[in-house]
């Protein structure tokens, strides 16, 4: 699982203290690898840990246990070099979960978008400043007229396409997507899951990609991981993964995929998962190529 | 059967220094009692515009340009602040697309639920207010209910706030029901069990509900009724039967075509080629001509009215008037049948 060298995430435990009684255990134990050129999709129960895990990865948040390489950095290490700090920075982007609602609602989408080239001190020249914010605005379907306006003025879909723009601005080499494309309409999706593919094949990028909508992460990831209850509970490539799920989770969760065709969606009854109440010993156990599930010992 | 909610011929525009950006023209809806009614459409076309100008939660450069509102028989277009802050908790309640604007950040989630409750229900005491706000907690599916309605909406992940605002509607037992992309952010096991919880809802109190979502596969769990929206028109509109089985309008066919099942086994999914049209000088003819590879000449010169296909279906599409070349639709026999 953990063959790869560009991003490891290795024992990654996370707890948030609530009280000084209260704590809830976000992630558990969780590992995995994330290959060079990858989209590596990760899905699973709202509140098993998807967002701590990108959190993590991008280094806003450190882990109570367990460690972020990337591409050879520590990222929550105490030191870093200025070299080693300015690569994360620019070689890693987030699309936040709900981040339409982050952008600042003062700034106008130009200043927004400007704003990480100007820290970069990347693209300074005026004209190809202008050029490069229109043809991002582009890739994500919004008219360059958007570029005065003010996140309050635009639409839900469209501060989040804002927000996917600035991302991608950076060229960065690994972009971390917390439900990227949840708040678009199915043909705006489509329009980015193609970008993304076309990143991906063109340019090599790497994605962490989390989403809930299973049918494009069936159509847009290599591998995907699935989570549930702050653990990792299984990770396969995609195809093995929809066609032989093997944790209960797992075959829950595809057994939900919601069907476009009202006839069909509403005479089906949708499992409940309950998981156990308590856990005995999980091992991860290899159960085909490049397929792992944490089973019970 | 009554209509709870009735939108005749709505234009809302905005101000803005680049002209008047025309969000909603002539929308004419009807939400029945008991009903949901799905309204789909590209980003930006203007559906939370709607919802929010029924409830009256428009900035100060909205305004509503022409056609009426009645709620439950009454007029109320020209109600005022006053007025409608009665409404709001017991006649409407909207579950908003971001919620982390409409939590407040710095109060507990239990008594942001135990203030709805608190408006629904004036005599009701403290503590059973924040009892009836863990159950509206439970009810839809936050675990560690009680500990967790102390905690504030940063605690939360995202699912968890999104039901957290969805409790909040629910608290007050509103008759209309604003739900704006409700369950974006829940996995689909959760999702699923929201769903039914509407229905159950819907069923048990007839309340009203129009449900914003990009969802088709959620639209075909919980609608009864769908609209299509389009550049601030409403271009289709029928039963979930209708629209899914037997969808007229080109705009209609090229959402359920961006799906992914009709891209399977395929490198690019099917987007809609091109953009829609800016708001502030919307095209004089049909809104979508420029992107429809079905659209004849009228289309770019003279706006469509709503055809009525059936008792229950109308599209507003020149393909359907009766002088209009015969065409098949695409969608025709699903997804598969095509390859
Ligand atoms: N800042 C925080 N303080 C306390 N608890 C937190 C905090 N952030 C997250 N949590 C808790 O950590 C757990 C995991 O949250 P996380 O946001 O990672 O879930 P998620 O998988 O992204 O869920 P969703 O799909 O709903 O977004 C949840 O139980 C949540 O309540
Ligand atoms: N305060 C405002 N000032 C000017 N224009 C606005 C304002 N609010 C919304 N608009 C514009 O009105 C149009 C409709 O916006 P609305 O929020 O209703 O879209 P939507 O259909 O809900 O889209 P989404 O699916 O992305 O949420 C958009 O083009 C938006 O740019
Ligand atoms: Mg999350
Ligand atoms: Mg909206």
């Amino acid at each position: 699982m953990l063959n790869s060298d560009y991003v490891r995430v290795e024992h990654l435990s996370h707890r948030f203290h609530l009280t000084r009684k209260i704590a809830i255990d976000a992630l558990k134990d969780v590992s995995f690898a994330i290959d060079r050129g990858e989209i590596l999709g990760l899905v699973g129960e709202s509140g098993s840990g998807k967002s701590t895990v990108a959190r993590c990865v991008m280094g806003i948040l450190k882990p109570t246990g367990g460690r972020v390489i990337y591409d050879g950095i520590d990222v929550n290490a105490a030191k870093l070099s200025r070299d080693e700090n300015v690569r994360l920075q620019k070689e890693r982007q987030i699309i936040f979960q709900d981040s339409g609602s982050a952008l600042n609602p003062r700034m106008s989408v130009r200043r927004i978008l400007s704003e990480p080239l100007d820290i970069h001190g990347l693209s300074r020249d005026r004209e190809a400043r202008e050029k490069l914010l229109i043809q991002n605005l582009d890739f994500v379907g919004l008219d360059p007229g958007v570029l005065e306006s003010r996140p309050g003025e635009l639409s839900g879909g469209q501060r989040q396409r804002v927000s996917i723009a600035r991302a991608l601005l950076m060229k960065p080499k690994l972009i971390v997507a917390d439900e990227p494309i949840a708040s678009l309409d199915v043909s705006i999706q489509a329009q980015i899951v193609n970008l993304f593919k076309h990143l991906q094949a063109e340019h090599g990028f790497t994605f962490l990609f989390i989403a809930h909508d299973l049918a494009m992460v069936e159509f847009l990831c290599d591998r995907v991981g699935v989570m549930s209850k702050g653990r990792l509970v299984e990770l396969a490539p995609t195809r093995q993964l929809y066609d032989s799920p093997q944790h209960p989770y797992t075959k829950a969760l595809l057994a939900a995929m919601p069907i476009p065709d009202p006839r069909r969606e509403r005479s089906r009854e949708i499992p409940v998962y309950h998981a156990p109440e308590y856990v005995t010993r999980q091992e991860w156990t290899r159960v085909g190529f490049d397929h792992y599930v944490l089973m019970e010992r | 059967m009554s209509n709870l909610l009735e939108i005749n011929d709505l234009s809302v525009s905005f101000d803005t220094p680049e002209g008047e950006v025309q969000a909603v023209r002539d929308v004419s809806l009807s939400l029945p009692e008991g009903k949901v009614l799905a309204l789909v459409g590209e980003s930006g076309c203007g559906k939370s515009v709607l919802c929010r100008s029924v409830m009256k939660l428009l900035p100060r450069t909205a305004k509503i340009k022409s056609g009426s509102i009645m709620a439950d028989g009454v007029d109320i277009t020209n109600y005022g602040e006053r007025d409608m802050r009665k409404l709001r908790g017991r006649m409407f309640a909207m579950v908003f697309q971001d919620p982390m604007t409409t939590l407040n950040p710095v109060m507990p989630v239990g008594d942001q639920i135990a203030e709805a409750v608190r408006v629904h229900n004036r005599r009701i005491s403290r503590t059973d207010a924040h009892r009836r706000a863990v159950e509206m907690m439970e009810l839809v599916g936050i675990e560690r209910a009680e500990e967790r309605s102390r905690l504030y909406p940063y605690n939360f992940s995202g699912g968890m706030r999104q039901r957290s605002v969805m409790a909040i509607a629910l608290a007050s037992n509103p008759r209309i029901l604003f739900a704006d992309e409700p369950t974006t952010a829940l996995d689909v096991t959760i999702q699923a069990q929201i769903l039914d919880l509407f229905r159950e809802i819907q069923a048990t109190l007839h309340t009203a509900t129009l449900f914003v979502t990009h969802d088709l596969g959620v639209v075909a769990r919980v609608a009864d009724l769908v609209a299509v929206m389009y550049a601030g028109r409403i271009v289709e509109l029928g039963t979930v039967e209708d629209i899914f089985y037997d969808p007229r309008h080109p705009y209609t066919w090229g959402l359920l075509q961006a799906l992914p099942a009709w891209s399977r086994g395929r490198d690019m999914l099917n987007a809609i080629p091109g953009m829609p049209p800016s708001l502030i000088h919307p095209p004089r003819g049909d809104a979508f001509a420029c992107r429809n590879p079905y659209a004849l000449g009228i289309d770019y010169l003279e706006q469509p009215p709503m055809f009525r296909i059936s008792e229950t279906h109308s599209a507003a599409t020149w393909l359907l008037d009766p002088a209009a070349p015969k065409v098949q639709s695409p969608i025709h026999g699903g997804p598969h049948a095509e390859q």
